[in-house]
């Protein structure tokens, strides 16, 4: 197999109804209709999905590891951040 | 054991079947020599839909495996276009575009009807329409796309031109089919595809002296020997071997 200069996607599937699209992995392909084929191909032949996006790697702006300690670091001791100090009324699920 | 013969099996159940199993066997000999992992990928599925197609098929036909693996080539009832070799990528595409558009159209009729293959034609259907719609996308992309690969895509469609005729050779047992009707639609359809590719519509007859088309009743080309010889070999080595 040769390389290609073909661009790299990132394919997102949403597998049920409902639910978000997730992240499910990359590929390459030379455009957004067969990225979009290819994202079939790949991750969807075995029933997992019923709605796929393709987004193109180079489109998305990711944070670097680097500043993974000022950007996540200070999340970490803030308890009163947190949701739990409040008392949960009955009858509410999935909270 | 003894293969059955022709004769004795469902003539249609055969024709349909073959079809699927030898084109399914000619994609599936891109495994590991595609141009990139997601178009084998592609070809790999399309593959395995059509060998559950032929499984189906020859099984109504009588037992699967034997009709699979010990048939001689005389006894195929293909057309001779699945059995062409794939030849570069441009050449499998025209192969798939021709193919899939004309079991697209012949399955959507046998859907409609009340044939045996009814109930199989509606699952495979939905299936091959998206075998057409890859081919469909990729002969836009190559006939539209470089100079190489324009005149490659143009020189396989052309190349090919002459085994679309015998798709259109009735089958008997497909009763209720409108042959005359699926090539007028096929060549609709096809026409257009190769028009928005900037590709030419291949001149020359597709039916005639010069035209090739005796796979129906048993003719093949030559490399089909080749294929059969490799794709029976395991089974005839070690008869009734299984995982």
């Amino acid at each position: 197999m040769t390389n290609t200069d073909w661009p790299l996607w990132e394919v997102f599937v949403r597998s049920r109804r409902g639910l978000s699209h997730t992240h499910a992995g990359s590929l390459h392909a030379p455009d957004a209709e067969l990225a979009l084929r290819n994202a079939r191909d790949l991750y969807t032949r075995r029933g997992e999905g019923v709605s796929l996006w393709v987004v193109p790697s180079a489109a998305i702006t990711a944070s670097s590891p680097d500043e993974k300690d000022p950007f996540f670091e200070p999340a970490a001791d803030k308890p009163y951040r947190h949701p739990t100090f409040y008392e949960i009324p009955e009858g509410v699920q999935h909270l | 054991m003894t293969a059955p013969t022709a004769s004795t099996a469902p003539v249609a159940a055969l024709a349909l079947g073959d079809d699927a199993l030898v084109l399914s066997h000619r994609l599936g000999e891109w495994a590991g020599h595609a141009p990139v992992l997601e178009e084998e990928v592609a070809l790999a599925n399309i593959a395995l839909d059509l060998l559950g197609q032929a499984r189906l098929l020859l099984s109504m036909a009588g037992d699967e495996d034997e009709l699979a693996y010990l048939r001689e080539e005389r006894a195929f009832r293909n057309v001779q276009l699945v059995e062409q070799p794939n030849g570069d990528f441009a050449h499998t595409i025209a192969r798939q575009l021709y193919f899939s558009t004309y079991q697209r159209l012949l399955y959507g009729q046998l859907a409609a009807g009340d044939t045996e293959f009814a109930g199989l034609a509606a699952k495979a259907v939905k299936e091959v329409a998206y075998h057409q719609d890859h081919a469909e996308q990729w002969t836009l992309r190559l006939g539209d796309g470089t100079a190489d690969s324009h005149e490659r895509m143009q020189r396989a469609c052309t190349a090919l031109w002459r085994f679309t005729g015998e798709m259109f050779q009735p089958v008997e047992g497909l009763d209720g089919v409108d042959w005359e009707g699926l090539r007028a639609v096929w060549r609709k359809s096809v026409e257009g595809v190769l028009g928005r590719a900037t590709l030419t519509v291949p001149e020359g007859p597709q039916s005639g002296a010069w035209t090739a088309g005796a796979g129906r009743q048993g003719l093949h080309t030559e490399p089909f020997g080749r294929m059969l010889a490799e794709m029976q070999h395991l089974h005839r080595s070690h008869p009734g071997a299984s995982w």
